[in-house]
């Protein structure tokens, strides 16, 4: 039987050559998410701005107009709309009352409530979200400290084990990675809920597995060939490892996949963000974190002293480097 | 590394077959699990999201508790100094900036009225440390402050207290298995699966149900009433329903019995068929309530909920009988609900709803059945992908995500963890992860086979070399579940618990379990050349 290759063997491609281009390319990508988030905002939830969610599921497709006007009339407050997922299902959002606490929050749902099923019967409510200010504001607190503690606790991780240029290309590739998902948010302006907090804090681990891998090439093989250029020893990690890398996104896209097309339209922002994640994450692993170990000045001298001084010192010596890498090894 | 003992063997199959076996209950219903022996009872719940139901989160204002404290001092101390002996008259009492203050009217008892006061202001806990610091300013004010430990401890037992009587409030709505918890300092957690409506619950536990009867002041002036001004003695309380149109009515200040003196509340019906609230009074609530009455016929007295009055009926005659009715424009639900309210006990501070999410049932069985769907069409798909690119050892990495989503499965039901959407977000990503182990291991074969080694040795090196990158790359993972799982609330901590538990069990099923199988394969078939 022969067996699917994603990747040919032995790939030998140049990807530190082209770092000044990636990491131009990746500092504008970067820019111009940070711009849009800054710029057109959030679509914040009610999980992180406080306010009243209902979901109203009508018997066939209903415009969201005819929606709004029958909300309008009520005097409860601006209303957002959505549909999501399918044209029967619409996501209302209203702001929740100044004043009177639980009881008025429960006299705008009754309001609206009854209202919709003058207006449209048959209509079903399947999910009602009430979040208060202050409890969305310490939603919004530990979403950012949890994002931030996963972001330092994994660079802090791969600096001890590793060094220090190790933990800092990796922070600037995972903030990359998770800036990126942000602007991906403001340019669509997908709903940003609790839900959204998890994926990124997955694409950071996520990205983090990725580049421990090929972090993990790189030491092993500064071992190996002790007299190996830095540049072609990253290529050659960066190569070895490709076919995994590929793979593994791949399998990761395809479960990822099937969630977004068949999983529900609850799931669906938080399907999105983690596949782009996948996608952003693996380009950060082979184009900028193993190339900005160069610009940081990492020395095979560096690696050698920590590795004995840990006391392992892998297979070293024991096998012959691959025949494309030698060549590699040997060109000045 | 190939060579497995029959002790390691049985090491390596025994959790795995636990974990399995504890998976199975999930799948079967619940009535079929009741039979089974109690070590197979371990079911994982479903979360909110996918059973329905309502979740609640209370916030209580310490702020109240601080303020009631306040004015309970305010009381013991007019009553201690008042009426004790000897009398000492004090004025000029302010309970404002949260401390209490008042003036000894004879600077010669300053000292006197100190030590009179001590007693009261002892903490009632072990430390030994005051609930109330007491000090005098201007040789006669005494100005009475409550301590931080002292008001630690008020909110702490006033949580406790809340939590029973929310959660006896809950029990006689009659709803299944309902989750009450204190969380923080000062909120509480209420999640009842399969409420659809979540008005009535919130209704219900937002009321304080304080109930007291006190009597009505007619001697007070109507227009000064109206105002808001009352006679020395009395107080002028908010009357919504009050037949003559003015909105307050002045009561007096002493309670004539109050809701602690209940022994029972249910809903009736009163004479014009309007919803009532029957109350039945203990031994000395009853005799209290039959000698206000005897001595006060044909005057009126107020029914006073959470500092409101509902009615202000006449005493036609002494009610003698130990129980009353409370009237006041009920609808059979409110009085219904109050009549639980009361049964339940008051609660020791308001609670405001600072959250809330509600899933009908409906979404939540969608959300199961399209969770479900994807899972299985990405195991399939994986599955697929793995067999096509790694032939044998892709089945048997295909194996062992099988059985690693039982085995997680299994786990979650032992510790009793909940499944919720994100969680089952958090299943698929973890068939994705999971089978990353073994493409590491399988391209690091590949690999060492590409640079000369046999194939025994080959797949030696694949396993031990990858193991490294796996442990590494896994830690890392656990460090941002970890987190998730800290700092995360609700749906962050479901996606948490199961990656988790998923990082755990992969790298045992991916690495250690494929090994087995590979290493069975090669000592019996013994191959000279491997596909992969």
């Amino acid at each position: 039987m022969k067996l699917l290759k994603l990747v040919p063997d032995n790939t030998n491609i140049g990807f530190v050559a082209m770092r000044k281009w990636a990491f131009a390319l990746t500092a504008l990508l970067t820019v111009l998410a940070v711009g849009a988030t800054l710029h057109k905002g959030l679509n914040m939830g009610v999980d992180f701005v406080g306010g009243l969610m209902i979901e109203a599921k009508f018997p066939q497709a209903v415009e969201t107009d005819k929606v709004r006007a029958t909300i309008g009339r009520l005097g409860v407050g601006e209303s957002s709309l959505q549909q999501f997922g399918d044209p029967k299902t619409v996501q209302i959002r209203l702001p929740l009352p100044e004043q009177g606490g639980a009881g008025a929050a429960n006299t705008v749902v009754e309001k609206t409530r009854t209202a919709m099923t003058a207006e449209f019967p048959g209509v079903t409510f399947s999910r009602y979200d009430t979040v208060s200010g202050k409890v969305s504001g310490e939603l919004i607190q530990t979403g950012v400290l949890a994002v931030m503690l996963a972001v330092i606790g994994i660079a802090i991780f791969s600096w001890f084990r590793y060094e220090w240029q190790f933990g800092v290309s990796t922070f600037v590739a995972i903030m990359h990675d998770v800036l990126m998902t942000l602007g991906f948010f403001a340019v669509t302006q997908m709903e940003f809920d609790l839900n959204i907090v998890a994926a990124v804090l997955t694409i950071v681990g996520y990205s983090i597995n990725d580049k421990m891998v090929i972090d993990d090439r790189i030491r092993e093989n500064m071992r190996k060939y002790r007299k190996m250029d830095m540049k072609a020893l990253i290529d050659l990690s960066v190569n070895e490892t490709l076919p995994r890398t590929v793979m593994t996104s791949l399998t990761i896209l395809l479960a990822l996949g099937s969630l977004l097309l068949f999983g529900g339209h609850v799931l669906r922002g938080f399907t999105a963000a983690m596949m782009l994640g996948v996608v952003v994450g693996t380009y950060s692993s082979i184009y900028v974190s193993s190339s900005l170990l160069i610009s940081l000045g990492l020395t095979p001298a560096a690696a050698e002293k920590k590795a004995t001084k840990k006391g392992y010192a892998g297979n070293a010596e024991r096998v012959g480097p691959r025949e494309t890498s030698r060549d590699d090894g040997a060109r000045p | 590394m190939l060579n497995f003992s029959r002790w390691a063997v049985a090491a390596i199959l025994l959790p795995l077959v636990i974990g399995v076996l504890c998976s199975v209950p999930t799948f079967l219903p619940e009535a079929t699990v009741a039979k089974l022996p109690g070590f197979m009872q371990t079911r994982v719940n479903l979360g909110l999201d996918l059973a329905g139901g309502s979740h609640l989160l209370l916030e209580a204002s310490t702020q109240d508790v601080a303020r009631q404290r306040l004015t309970n001092m305010e009381e013991q101390v007019r009553t201690e100094l008042r009426r004790g002996e000897p009398k000492i008259a004090i004025g000029d009492i302010s309970g404002r900036d949260g401390k209490l203050s008042f003036m000894v009217r004879d600077p010669s008892q300053v000292d006197a009225a100190v030590e009179r006061i001590r007693p009261l202001t002892q903490g009632a806990g072990l430390t030994g440390q005051r609930d109330f610091n007491v000090e005098v300013v201007n040789s006669s004010t005494i100005v009475i402050t409550p301590t931080d430990a002292g008001i630690n401890n008020a909110v702490k037992s006033a949580m406790e207290v809340a939590t029973e009587v929310i959660r006896k409030r809950i029990d006689e709505m009659g709803t299944r298995e309902p989750t009450i918890q204190q969380q923080g300092g000062n909120r509480i957690v209420v999640q009842v699966p399969g409420l659809q409506d979540p008005k009535a619950l919130k209704d219900l536990l937002g009321q304080t149900a304080k109930l007291e009867f006190k009597l009505v002041d007619i001697n007070a002036n109507p227009a000064e009433v109206a105002q808001g001004r009352a006679p020395v003695g009395s107080e002028v309380l908010p009357y919504p329903n009050n037949p003559t149109g003015v909105p307050v009515i002045a009561v007096k200040r002493q309670v004539m019995v109050s809701g602690e003196d209940l022994t029972d509340a249910t809903q009736g019906f009163g004479q014009n068929n309007e919803a009532i609230v029957n109350i039945r009074f203990n031994g000395s609530g009853g005799r209290k309530f039959g000698q206000v009455t005897s001595q006060n016929v044909n005057r009126p007295f107020a029914i006073i909920l959470d500092g409101k009055v509902l009615s202000a009926p006449n005493i036609n005659e002494p009610i003698l009988g130990g129980s009353a009715q409370v009237s006041g424009s009920f609808t059979v639900e409110s009085a219904n609900q109050l009549a639980i309210a009361l049964r339940s006990g008051k609660l020791p501070v308001a609670l405001t709803v600072v959250e809330e999410r509600t899933v009908g049932p409906g979404l939540g069985a969608d959300s199961i059945r399209a969770g479900l769907i994807a899972s299985i069409i990405a195991v399939v798909a994986v599955a697929a992908f793995m067999f096509l690119s790694y032939g044998r050892f892709g089945i048997y990495a295909n194996i062992a995500v099988a059985i690693n989503v039982l085995v997680i499965l299994g786990v979650m039901g032992i510790l009793g963890a909940t499944l919720t959407l994100p969680g089952i977000a958090g299943f698929v990503l973890t068939i994705g992860t999971a089978v990353d182990a073994n493409v590491l291991i399988y391209e690091r074969i590949r690999e060492e086979r590409r640079r000369g080694r046999g194939v025994v040795q080959a797949i030696e090196f694949g396993y031990k070399e990858a193991s490294r990158t796996i442990f590494e790359a896994n830690v890392t993972h656990a460090i941002a579940g970890g987190i998730m799982l800290a700092l995360g609330s609700g749906p962050v901590k479901g996606f948490a618990i199961v990656l988790l538990i998923g990082i755990a069990t992969s790298v045992f099923t991916a690495v250690t379990f494929t090994r087995l199988l590979a290493a069975r394969w090669v000592r019996t078939k013994r191959p000279t050349e491997i596909i992969i």
